[in-house]
C-alpha cells in the first residue's frame, strides 16, 4: 500500500517541468520533448488513479494507451513541421520563426 | 507480474553454478553501457572494462560447462532451464525470459566468450589510436552480449532479441569506418541483406507459435515429439526458419553480404566469423532441429542448399586477391559444410565443426590482420615472402591454414571427418541427396586445401611483392600475437575431444536423440586426408612460384574463371532484377498515377466546384450576404486596430499566457466555490 | 518494497527532468528524455499497468525518442546556454512554479490519505478485452488520426519539386 499523493506529486513535478521547458527553450526540438515530459506525466496520473480505483474496466490504462498513440502523431507531424522550417529559414529556434504578426 | 519458476527437475542436482548463469549475458550488456558512460574517461579509453567484462564471461562459462557436461552422463538429463515471466497476457499465455543449458549451449558458450576475449585483446594492437576506439568496445561488448543473449535463450522471442542484436552490432561494426562510402555501403548491404531472411525467421516463430502455442524451446520440441503438430505445418516452420539462417549464415543465395562485410576492421571479421554472427544460423538450425529431423524436405533443403554454397564459395576463394575476401568464401564454404551437414543428420559433426571451426578461423583472420597491419595492403598481390619478417604469424598461420584444410591431427580433420562419414552413410543408405552431399563435399575439401595453398604461397613465400623501399614489415606487437598463439594451440587440440571412441567425447556432450551416432571409419578418414593432400599439393605446385591467377583466361575455361571473377554475376543481377526495378519502376508509375488519375480527380472536382460557386455567387453572396459581412468587417476592422498588438508572434508568449489563465482560472474557481 | 522502488525511480525522473530542460546539449537533452521516459515505463509498470508500460517502452523509447534524434541532428541544432534558452527564464520558472504549486494543492486536497492497493491483479487480458468491445470505436478513430499524421508528417516534410 501507498499514498496515491506521492504519484500525483511526481506527475503534478514532471508536468511543470515540461512547462517550464516550453516557456524557456528556444529551440522547437527541445520544446517538443518537454512537451513529452508533460504528456507523460498525465499518463503517469491515469495509470495511478486506474490503480488506486482497482477499475475491472481499465479505463485509466487505455486512455493512457489513447494519449501515447495521439503524442506519436504529434510528434511525427510536430518534427514534420519543425523540419520544414528549418528547411526554409535554416533555424529552428521559435522567437526567430514569428512572421505570425501584424 | 514476475515470477521465479524452480528449475526443471532432473535427477541431477542443479549445481549452484548454474543458478548464476545468467550472469555471462548480463555482464557484456552491462560492460556496454559502462563503457559508453564512463569510457572515455579511462586510461585505457573503454579497453579495460570491455576485455575485463568478456573475460569474467568467460571465467564463468568454464564452470557451467564443466558441471553441464558432467551432468550429460546422466540418464534422461538434456539439461538445466531456468526461466522468468516477465509479462503476463492471462493465465496461460505469457512471455519468458530464461535459460536454457545444454551441451550446444555451452559449446557455443566457450566459443563465444573465448573468441570474443581473443578479439577484444587483439584489437587493443589493432585498433590503438582510432578515433572511435571507446565506441569500438561498446559495440564489440553489445556483440558478444546478444550472440550469448541468443546462444542461451530458452524462447524463440528471447533468441530473436538476440538475433537482431547480432544484427545492428555487425551493422555498426562493418560500418566502423563510415566516412568511406563504400564501408557504409557494406554495412548497409549486409544489414538489408540479412533482414531479407531474418522475415522468414519471424515469421517461422510464428507458425510454431501458433502450433505448439509456446515460445519456449523445450515445449516446441515436445510439441514436435509428440507428433501435435501437423507435418505440413513443421515443413513450413523449418523452411521459415531456415530462411533466417540462410541470410544470417551467408547461404547461397543471400550470401552476398558476407565477402563486402569485409569492409570493417579484421578484429571485427573474425568476430564474426568464426563466433558470433554467422553461426548463429547454423545455431538455429541445430537448436530447433527436431523441426527440421520432422520434417524430410526441409532436411533436403538445407542439405542442397547447403552442398551449393559450399561449392559456389570454395571456387570462389580461389580467385580472390584480397586475403579477407578469400578467408570470407572461405567461412561461407565451411558454413555450408556445418548446413549440410545438418541437412544429411550429421548433427554431432555439424557442431563439431562450429566448435573446431572458431578456432581456426578466428586465427586465420586475426593471422591475416596481423598481415595487413604489416603490409597496409589486404591483397595479396602486396604480400609475398613475410616468412621470415613476421615468424609468430607465419608459424601460426600455417597451423589455422592447415586446420582448414583438415589436415591430421588438426582440428579440422576431425569434425570435417565426422561430416562427411555422415553423408556416406546416408548416401549407402539409399539417401539420393546423400550422394549429391557427399560428392560435393569430397569437391569442396580438395578446393579448400587448393585455396588454403594458394594463399599460403601467395602470403609467406616467394619474393616480397609489396614496396620494399617504404613498407617494412615486422612481426605484430605482443598484444596480437598472444591471442594468435592461443588459438593456434587450440586450432590442434581442440579437434581431440572428438578422437575415436565409443562414442567418442564430443558425441557425448552434444547428440540428437533420434540419430545413431556414426562409429570411427578408418577408410573414410584416409581417404579424405588423401583428397585434403591432394588438393594442397595441387595448389601449392600452380600457385608457388608466387603467380596470382592461373592463364586460364584465354583457355577454353576463360568463361568459367571471368564468371567466378565476377562472383557469378550475382550482385550484377541483384542490382538489375531487384534494386533497380524497384527504384525506377515503382516510383515511375507512381509519377504516371499522380499525373494521370489523381490529376484528373482534382480536375474535375474542381471544375464542378467553380460552376457551383458561380451559380452562388450571383443568386446568394452579392445581394444577400455582402452586406451582413460589410458591417461585421467595419466592426473587426476597428477591434483588429486595437487588438493587433497582442499578436506578437512569440508562441512562447502565447503559451506563457495560457498557462497563467489556467492558473487564475483554477485558483478562481477554488476560491469562489468553496 | 514498492514504496521505495517508487521513490528511487521518482528522484531520478525527476532529476533527469530538470536537467534535460536546463542542459546546455541537445543530445544530453535527448538521453535525459529517455531516463525520465524509461523511469515512467517502471513506474507503469510498478503500478500495474505492465501493457501501457512495455508499450511506453516500445513506441517513447523505441521510436519517439528516435525520432527526436533524427530531429535534432537534421536541424543541426547548436550548442550553449544562449543558443537554446530565452532571456525570460526566470518568467518561465515563476510560471512553472505557479502550475506545481496550484495542482499539488488541489491534487493532495482531494486525494489525500487514498492509498494503492499492489495486491490486485489487472491483466492484459482484461485490457485488450476492454479495448476491443467498449472502446472499439475510439481505437478506430485513433487509427484513423494516426494515418492522418502520417499522410500530414510526410507532406510536410517532402521537398517540393
Amino acid at each position: 500500500m501507498m499514498p496515491v499523493t506521492w504519484v500525483l506529486l511526481l506527475s503534478a513535478f514532471l508536468f511543470s517541468v515540461g512547462v517550464y521547458g516550453v516557456l524557456a527553450r528556444r529551440n522547437a526540438v527541445l520544446i517538443l520533448m518537454s512537451i513529452e515530459v508533460m504528456l507523460t506525466a498525465v499518463n503517469i496520473n491515469l495509470v495511478a488513479f486506474n490503480a488506486m480505483l482497482k477499475d475491472v474496466e481499465m479505463m485509466g490504462q487505455i486512455f493512457a494507451l489513447f494519449i501515447i498513440t495521439i503524442a506519436a502523431a504529434e510528434i511525427g507531424v510536430g518534427l514534420a513541421i519543425v523540419i520544414l522550417i528549418y528547411r526554409n529559414r535554416t533555424t529552428v529556434t521559435v522567437d526567430e520563426v514569428s512572421l505570425m504578426k501584424w | 507480474m514476475v515470477r521465479l519458476l524452480a528449475a526443471e527437475a532432473h535427477e541431477v542436482a542443479v549445481p549452484a553454478m548454474i543458478d548464476w548463469a545468467w550472469l555471462i549475458v548480463a555482464v557484456p550488456y552491462v560492460s556496454f553501457f559502462l563503457i559508453v558512460f564512463l569510457g572515455k574517461r579511462l586510461p585505457g579509453r573503454g579497453h579495460e572494462i570491455g576485455i575485463g567484462a568478456t573475460a569474467i564471461s568467460f571465467l564463468l562459462s568454464v564452470p557451467v560447462f564443466a558441471s553441464t557436461i558432467s551432468a550429460l552422463g546422466t540418464e534422461g538429463f538434456h539439461g538445466f532451464e531456468k526461466s522468468i515471466r516477465w509479462l503476463q497476457f492471462g493465465d496461460n499465455e505469457f512471455l519468458e525470459l530464461g535459460m536454457k543449458i545444454d551441451g550446444l549451449t555451452v559449446v557455443m558458450l566457450i566459443v563465444v566468450t573465448f573468441v570474443s576475449l581473443m578479439v577484444h585483446i587483439y584489437s587493443t594492437g589493432y585498433m590503438h589510436g582510432d578515433r572511435r576506439y571507446t565506441w569500438f568496445y561498446a559495440a564489440l561488448s553489445l556483440f558478444t552480449g546478444s550472440m550469448l543473449n541468443l546462444v542461451m535463450a530458452n524462447n524463440l522471442l528471447q533468441l530473436l532479441v538476440g538475433w537482431e542484436g547480432v544484427g545492428i552490432c555487425s551493422y555498426f561494426l562493418i560500418g566502423h569506418w563510415f566516412e568511406e562510402r563504400e564501408n557504409s555501403n557494406a554495412a548497409i548491404k549486409a544489414f538489408i541483406t540479412t533482414r531479407i531472411g531474418d522475415v522468414g525467421f519471424l515469421f517461422g516463430v510464428f507458425v510454431l507459435f501458433f502450433a505448439a502455442g509456446t515460445f519456449n524451446i523445450t515445449e516446441i520440441t515436445e510439441a514436435v515429439e509428440g507428433g501435435t503438430i501437423a507435418a505440413g505445418v513443421l515443413t513450413a516452420a523449418a523452411v521459415l526458419l531456415f530462411f533466417g539462417a540462410i541470410g544470417k549464415s551467408a547461404q547461397v543465395p543471400l550470401h552476398v553480404w558476407l565477402p563486402d562485410a569485409m569492409a570493417g576492421p579484421t578484429p571485427v571479421s573474425a568476430l564474426i566469423h568464426a563466433a558470433t554472427m554467422v553461426v548463429a544460423g547454423v545455431y538455429l538450425v541445430a537448436r530447433m532441429f527436431t523441426v527440421f529431423h520432422a520434417s524430410p524436405v526441409a532436411l533436403d533443403e538445407v542439405a542442397i542448399i547447403g552442398s551449393i554454397t559450399m561449392l559456389i564459395a570454395a571456387l570462389l576463394a580461389l580467385v580472390q586477391d584480397d586475403i579477407k575476401r578469400v578467408l570470407a568464401y572461405s567461412t561461407i564454404s565451411q558454413l555450408a559444410y556445418m548446413i549440410a551437414g545438418l541437412g544429411i543428420s550429421a548433427y554431432t559433426g555439424a557442431v563439431f565443426h562450429i566448435w573446431t571451426h572458431a578456432w581456426f578461423k578466428a586465427l586465420l583472420f586475426l593471422g591475416a590482420g596481423s598481415v595487413i597491419h604489416a603490409v597496409h595492403s589486404n591483397n595479396m598481390s602486396d604480400m609475398g615472402g613475410l616468412k621470415d619478417k613476421m615468424p609468430i604469424t607465419y608459424r601460426t598461420y600455417m597451423v589455422g591454414g592447415f586446420a582448414l584444410a583438415g589436415f591430421f591431427p588438426l582440428a579440422g580433420f576431425f569434425s570435417k571427418d565426422e561430416i562427411i562419414l555422415g553423408a556416406f552413410m546416408q548416401a549407402r543408405a539409399g539417401h539420393g541427396v546423400g550422394w549429391f552431399v557427399f560428392i560435393t563435399m569430397i569437391v569442396t575439401a580438395f578446393l579448400t586445401a587448393c585455396y588454403v595453398a594458394r594463399m599460403l604461397a601467395l602470403t609467406f613465400f616467394g619474393k616480397p611483392k609489396y614496396d620494399t623501399g617504404h613498407v617494412h614489415p615486422h612481426e605484430s606487437p605482443g598484444s596480437m600475437t598472444t591471442p594468435l598463439i592461443l588459438l593456434a594451440i587450440l586450432s590442434v587440440v581442440g579437434g581431440w575431444v572428438g578422437l575415436p571412441g565409443e562414442p567418442n567425447l564430443f558425441a557425448n556432450w552434444i547428440h540428437f536423440e533420434a540419430l545413431e551416432h556414426h562409429p570411427f571409419n578408418l577408410a573414410i578418414a584416409i581417404f579424405s586426408m588423401i583428397v585434403a593432400i591432394a588438393g594442397f599439393l595441387t595448389g601449392w605446385t600452380i600457385f608457388r612460384g608466387g603467380r596470382l591467377k592461373i592463364d586460364i583466361v584465354r583457355s577454353p575455361f576463360g568463361w568459367f574463371y571471368r564468371l567466378l571473377e565476377n562472383k557469378y554475376y550475382l550482385d550484377d543481377i541483384y542490382m538489375s532484377a531487384i534494386v533497380r526495378p524497384i527504384r525506377d519502376q515503382i516510383s515511375k508509375f507512381a509519377y504516371w498515377t499522380n499525373q494521370n488519375v489523381l490529376d484528373g480527380l482534382v480536375n474535375v472536382t474542381g471544375m464542378a466546384t467553380a460552376a457551383l460557386g458561380r451559380g452562388a455567387y450571383d443568386k446568394i453572396d452579392q445581394p444577400l450576404i455582402d452586406g451582413a459581412v460589410n458591417g461585421v468587417a467595419f466592426g473587426a476592422d476597428v477591434a483588429g486596430r486595437g487588438l493587433k498588438f497582442w499578436q506578437s508572434g512569440n508562441i512562447q508568449g502565447y503559451a506563457g499566457v495560457l498557462f497563467v489563465g489556467i492558473v487564475a482560472f483554477v485558483l478562481a474557481f477554488i476560491f469562489i466555490r468553496i | 518494497m514498492h514504496q521505495y522502488v517508487f521513490v528511487v525511480i521518482g528522484v531520478l525522473m525527476a532529476i533527469a527532468a530538470v536537467r534535460l530542460v536546463t542542459t546546455k546539449n541537445v543530445v544530453h537533452g535527448a538521453l535525459y528524455l529517455l531516463m525520465v521516459l524509461a523511469g515512467a515505463a517502471a513506474i507503469f509498470i510498478l503500478l500495474l499497468a505492465e501493457f501501457v508500460g512495455w508499450v511506453q517502452v516500445l513506441l517513447y523509447i523505441g521510436a519517439v525518442v528516435v525520432l527526436l534524434l533524427f530531429g535534432l541532428m537534421l536541424t543541426r541544432a547548436p550548442i550553449g546556454r544562449t543558443a537554446l534558452d530565452n532571456q525570460s527564464r526566470a518568467l518561465a520558472a515563476l510560471v512553472a512554479g505557479a502550475i506545481f504549486a496550484m495542482t499539488s494543492m488541489v491534487l493532495v486536497r482531494a486525494f489525500d490519505g487514498q492509498m494503492i492497493d499492489f495486491s490486485q491483479t489487472l491483466t492484459v487480458r482484461t485490457l485488450g478485452g476492454v479495448l476491443f468491445t467498449k472502446y472499439v470505436l475510439p481505437f478506430e478513430v485513433v487509427s484513423v488520426l494516426l494515418l492522418a499524421a502520417l499522410v500530414g508528417a510526410v507532406v510536410l516534410a517532402k521537398r517540393d519539386e
